[in-house]
C-alpha cells in the first residue's frame, strides 16, 4: 500500500501549486489547489482532495440515513435526516407498486417520531432527497440508544470495509446501525452500550489521527491484528 | 512635528502602543454546543461572541434562492457592551455594519455549494472598544470554516486611523472618536483579495498608500492568530 502523507489545512491553505485535478473540497485559483475546509490534504495520483473534520451532512444518493418521521399526508412522510434539507418518503417507497390510499393508511406503517432506516434514492440541487424502505434490511428500528455525531466523521468510524466498526461491535457485544448522516443506533446491554458510546466518541475526538483504529484496540482489549489499519475509507 | 494628545513624546499612544501595534488578540474556536459554528474573539477591550447556524432550511421560504444559499448576519451590540446603556434594539449603524459584514463574508462563501438554504451569522458584542466590526469579521470567518462552511478562504479584518497627523493601526475606542480618521479594512489574505473597504475621514494620496499597507500588515499578523485558533483546535497542535 502506498502511504499517502496527509498535511492537517484550513480554509484558504495552499495544498499544491502543481497541476492536480481538484476533486472535493478544494478550489483551484490560476492553477493553485487550496482548501475549502478544515481537514486533512492529500495528494494521490487521481487528483487532490481534503477530507473535511466538520461541516453539515448533504445528502447523497445511495446513502444510508437514520430519520425521524415528523409528518405525513396522504401519499408520503416527511422526514428529519439531520440536514438542511427534509427528506420525503413517498408511500409507493414502502407499500411498493400497488399502493393504493383507499387500501393502506400510511399511519398504520410509520407514524410521526418514528425511526427509520432508509436509503436516498434520488436527490439533486434542485430537489429535496426522496428515501425509499424497499430492500432488505431496512425499515423501522425498535429499540437502541441514538448517538449523534459530526457526519463527516462517519466514513472514520465505519472504517475500511466496516473494519472499526466491526472491531467496536466484536469489543463491546452490540450491534450498530450507523447512518450516513451522522446519527448511530447501538443495540446491546446497557453496560456494552455504554462501552460502545465512549469509543465512538474517542473515535470522534480523534478522527485526525493516523493510529486511531490501534487505539480503539487497546481501549477496548483487542489483541489481535488480522485485517489491515482500517484508515479513512471514503 | 507638533504632538498632540493622542500620540506623547515617545511615540507612543494612549494605550501605550507603538503606532504600528496591535491590541492583544485571542480567539477560542467551537465555544457552543448549540450552534454549527462559534467562535469568541477578544480583541483589546473587544469582546465578542460570534454562532454560525446552518446551513439549514429557509423560513419564510419563498425567500430562498434557487441557486445558492442565502446568507443572514446580525451584528448586535449587547445593552451592557458600552459605557452608558445601549437600546438594545438594532440601530441605524448596527444594521449597517450587519451588512457590510454580510458582504465582506460573502465574497468568501461558496455559496453556490448550498442551493434552497440559508446561513445564519449572528455576532454578539459584549463589550465594545473600537474597531468591533473588524474583530466580529474576523471572528465571523473563524466560526463559519468551524461551521464546515465551504469557503475560498479565510477573512480577515483590521483597521487603520490616523491620530495626531500620524497614521496608527488597530485604533482603540478613543483613537477612533478623537482621531481624524479611520479606515477599516478585511482581505482574504491568502488569494491577495480585498473584501471591505471604508473610510471615514480624509486620508492624502500618500496617507492612504502607508495606512493601506500597514493595516494589510495587521491583517496577516492577525491571520496568523485565526490560523493558530482553528488549528488548536482541530489538531490538537501548531503547525509551522
Amino acid at each position: 500500500m502506498v502511504v499517502i502523507k496527509r498535511k492537517y489545512v484550513i480554509p484558504g491553505d495552499l495544498i499544491t501549486d502543481k497541476n492536480y485535478k481538484p476533486l472535493s473540497n478544494v478550489i483551484k485559483i490560476d492553477d493553485k489547489i487550496y482548501s475549502t475546509r478544515i481537514g486533512l490534504a492529500e495528494i494521490t495520483k487521481e487528483g487532490v482532495k481534503v477530507i473535511p473534520l466538520s461541516g453539515p451532512y448533504i445528502p447523497k444518493v445511495n446513502d444510508l440515513v437514520i430519520g425521524k418521521i415528523v409528518n405525513y399526508s396522504a401519499f408520503a412522510w416527511e422526514v428529519d435526516i439531520n440536514s438542511c434539507f427534509s427528506a420525503y418518503l413517498p408511500a409507493q417507497n414502502v407499500f411498493g407498486k400497488e399502493f393504493s390510499t383507499s387500501k393502506d393508511a400510511l399511519s398504520k406503517k410509520l407514524t410521526i417520531g418514528d425511526l427509520i432506516l432508509a436509503r436516498i434514492v434520488s436527490f439533486d440541487r434542485t430537489k429535496d432527497p426522496i428515501l425509499s424502505l424497499v430492500e432488505q434490511g431496512l425499515g423501522k428500528i425498535f429499540n437502541g440508544e441514538i448517538v449523534r455525531i459530526t457526519p463527516m466523521k462517519i466514513p472514520r468510524l465505519i472504517g475500511k470495509k466496516g473494519s472499526m466498526m466491526k472491531t467496536i461491535e466484536k469489543g463491546t457485544g452490540t450491534k450498530l446501525i450507523i447512518g450516513q448522516n451522522g446519527v448511530i443506533v447501538i443495540k446491546g446491554e446497557p453496560q456494552s452500550i455504554l462501552r460502545a458510546i465512549e469509543a465512538i466518541k474517542m473515535i470522534e475526538e480523534g478522527a485526525h489521527m493516523q493510529d486511531l483504529t490501534q487505539k480503539i484496540r487497546d481501549f477496548l482489549g483487542i489483541r489481535e491484528k488480522e485485517d489491515e489499519d482500517g484508515e479513512t475509507d471514503q | 512635528m507638533k504632538m498632540g494628545k493622542l500620540i506623547n513624546e515617545e511615540g507612543l499612544r494612549v494605550d501605550g502602543r507603538r503606532v504600528d501595534e496591535l491590541r492583544p488578540i485571542k480567539i477560542e474556536v467551537g465555544i457552543l454546543k448549540n450552534a454549527d459554528g462559534s467562535a469568541y474573539i477578544e480583541m483589546g477591550k473587544n469582546k465578542i461572541v460570534v454562532a454560525v447556524y446552518g446551513p439549514k432550511e429557509v423560513h419564510p421560504k419563498h425567500m430562498s434562492l434557487p441557486d445558492k444559499c442565502l446568507l443572514r448576519c446580525r451584528y448586535h451590540m449587547s445593552p451592557f457592551s458600552t459605557d452608558v446603556r445601549k437600546n438594545p434594539a438594532p440601530s441605524r449603524r448596527e444594521i449597517e455594519i450587519s451588512k457590510v459584514v454580510k458582504e465582506a463574508l460573502e465574497s468568501a462563501l461558496i455559496l453556490y455549494d448550498y442551493p434552497r438554504t440559508a446561513i445564519e451569522i449572528y455576532m454578539e458584542v459584549l463589550q465594545s472598544d473600537g474597531g468591533s466590526r473588524c474583530a466580529a469579521i474576523t471572528a465571523a470567518s473563524v466560526a463559519l470554516s468551524d461551521a464546515g462552511i465551504n469557503m475560498r478562504d479565510l477573512v480577515v479584518a483590521c483597521a487603520v486611523g490616523k491620530a495626531d497627523g500620524m497614521i496608527i493601526l488597530d485604533p482603540n475606542d478613543i483613537e477612533d472618536k478623537e482621531g481624524e480618521a479611520d479606515m477599516p479594512l478585511a482581505i482574504m489574505p491568502n488569494l491577495n483579495q480585498l473584501t471591505l473597504l471604508q473610510i471615514e475621514g480624509k486620508f492624502t494620496k500618500e496617507e492612504f498608500e502607508k495606512a493601506f499597507n500597514l493595516a494589510l500588515e495587521g491583517c496577516r499578523k492577525i491571520h496568523h492568530i485565526q490560523k493558530k485558533a482553528l488549528m488548536l483546535k482541530y489538531f490538537g497542535k501548531v503547525e509551522e
